[in-house]
């Protein structure tokens, strides 16, 4: 059973058709990348997954619920989808520490004691434990992002969603974000990754989607697209991001 | 002319009868315009509402034709001996009135966001002497039941404060970045959960200083309440001044008190900036 069914799914932002009529099933234990060029709709192809876009016509079915659910059914299908943002987004007020508490508390009713357990565990296999007592304006883009993820993590989610993780950090900093979202891919976890990393997308994808004027245009096993591009537009776009 | 301690010495126990009532009714008033600024704020900030021409002409129709119902509906058989309307009658329009909110409760939230722009609207665009004066004065008129001087100061300093802050609240909410409401949304946090945990904690920090000038500005406007003749500070320095005569001495006291009291304020939230994580 797929974990993410899209079933014609259109989202248009007024007259701005941006996902035209999109159908198509991600499998447990995927690793689909996104690419595309830059207003192409990856970005919300992505966001209508967990209901932060709102889709028109179709449906999306995430872990067997609805995006047109009740808001109830819609908060439980988001806790199934984890989500990390190209900005990070961590809470300010918060501590590296609190912040991957956070979700365990207010959305899994876990204790202190237990969410306590459950964030020293995700920090370190992040590489932070040693600063975790550390507000987020005291560590790197790429330190950041790596807490964001343990904090997505922390709700035990089934499946990962990635928004352009490594476009806001420095070339120096992105390979330990890489890292970590290539030991989750390999420990089975489902990942659908919107980014520009054609290198990541080589290496750990196990799926592409190249999506041009809001349709799929490609889909299929990343090293074979890559290496041989069935349409100019994907070739002129490869010889743009490479 | 030699300036006369001793008028001051003389004065100070009225003085400082005159300063108690100033507090008793800035920290009440202020403390209402807080919480009735923060709901306002947040209804405003939350449920988007453009004050148009339609929009007026559709809540002001749906408040006459609730009116208009409520008379329609033959209460004769509540009425007292004397033609009043009873207790029963009142719980009775009451009880319509929510059932009629349950009914349209779409409706309810743009109602409130409506209403809460009004209200801004109008407060703001009213001296607050106005304000007190129709408080007092007028309002007893319409409808029947006299208030005391002061209760007409606290309430006035609440409906006004209440509505620059609900501006101070909502520009601090505004200013939180989206991402943090949406890192919270993609959770599966319900809105309130967001509102309490995520973005106050950050908002709250930006309103400190709005908030201490309206410390500040509720404090002095207190004065304006010599209008009703509530015996707080101004007003008892005229009072003491209409018998001995000493402006000189009495204002310049007069003026001491009120920039040791907002001299206070200002330093409490220097403090309180002090001790929070800037971020």
């Amino acid at each position: 059973m797929s974990i993410v069914e899209f079933h014609h799914v259109t989202k248009r932002f007024g007259q701005n058709v941006v996902l035209d009529d999109i159908s198509l099933g991600i499998e447990p234990g995927e690793v689909v990348v996104v690419v595309g060029p830059s207003g192409s709709g990856k970005s919300t192809f992505l966001r209508c997954i967990n209901v932060l876009e709102t889709i028109q016509e179709g449906d999306i079915v995430v872990g067997g619920l609805s995006v047109k659910g009740t808001p109830a059914q819609v908060r439980e299908l988001r806790r199934e989808a984890g989500m990390v943002f190209q900005q990070f987004n961590l809470f300010p007020q918060l501590t590296a520490l609190q912040n991957v508490m956070f979700g365990p508390v207010h959305t899994r009713n876990a204790s202190k004691k237990e969410a306590h357990t459950i964030a020293v565990d995700l920090l370190e296999k992040v590489g932070l434990a040693e600063r975790m007592h550390h507000f987020p304006n005291e560590l790197s883009g790429g330190q950041q992002q790596r807490v964001a993820i343990a904090r997505a993590l922390a709700i035990k989610p089934k499946l990962m969603l990635f928004d352009e993780p490594t476009s806001a950090l420095d070339p120096e900093l992105r390979f330990e974000v890489l890292k970590v979202m290539q030991d989750l891919a390999h420990s089975g976890m489902t990942m659908v990754v919107v980014t520009h990393e054609m290198d990541f997308a080589r290496r750990v994808g196990s799926r592409l989607l190249f999506i041009d004027e809001g349709k799929i245009a490609h889909d299929g096993v990343p090293e074979e697209l890559i290496s041989n591009p069935p349409s100019q537009r994907l070739q002129n776009f490869l010889q743009h991001v490479t | 002319m030699t300036f006369e301690w001793s008028a001051i010495w003389d004065a100070l126990p009225s003085l400082m009868d005159g300063t108690k009532m100033t507090i008793y009714i800035t920290s009440l008033g202020l403390l209402g315009g807080a919480i009735l600024g923060f709901i306002t704020g947040v209804i405003t900030t939350y449920i988007r509402v453009p004050v148009t021409w339609r929009n007026s002409a559709l809540a002001i129709g749906a408040v006459v034709l609730f009116i208009a119902a409520l008379n329609w509906i033959d209460f004769g058989f509540l009425q007292d001996d004397q033609g009043n309307i009873s207790t029963w009658s009142k719980l009775l329009a009451l009880i319509l009135l929510i059932a009629a909110a349950v009914a349209l409760r779409r409706y309810v939230g743009v109602a409130l966001s409506f209403i809460a722009q009004l209200y801004i609207l109008i407060i703001r665009g009213t001296p607050i002497v106005v304000q007190v004066m129709f408080i007092y004065f007028a309002l007893p008129m319409l409808v029947g039941w006299r208030i005391d001087g002061e209760s007409a100061a606290i309430f006035t300093l609440v409906i006004n404060s209440g509505a620059y802050i609900a501006e101070i609240v909502r520009g601090a909410l505004q200013s939180v970045p989206k991402g943090l409401q949406e890192a919270g949304q993609a959770m599966g946090l319900p809105f309130y959960k967001i509102l309490i945990f995520i973005i106050a904690p950050v908002a709250w920090r930006r309103m400190i200083p709005a908030m201490g000038n309206q410390c500040i500005i509720s404090l002095k406007d207190s004065s304006l309440f010599i209008v009703i003749g509530v015996a707080e500070l101004t007003r008892q320095g005229q009072e003491i001044i209409a018998s001995n005569f000493r402006s000189v001495e009495i204002w310049a006291a007069v003026a001491v008190i009120y920039l040791i009291l907002t001299g206070f304020i200002a330093l409490v939230l220097k403090l309180i900036e002090h001790r929070m994580r800037v971020i």
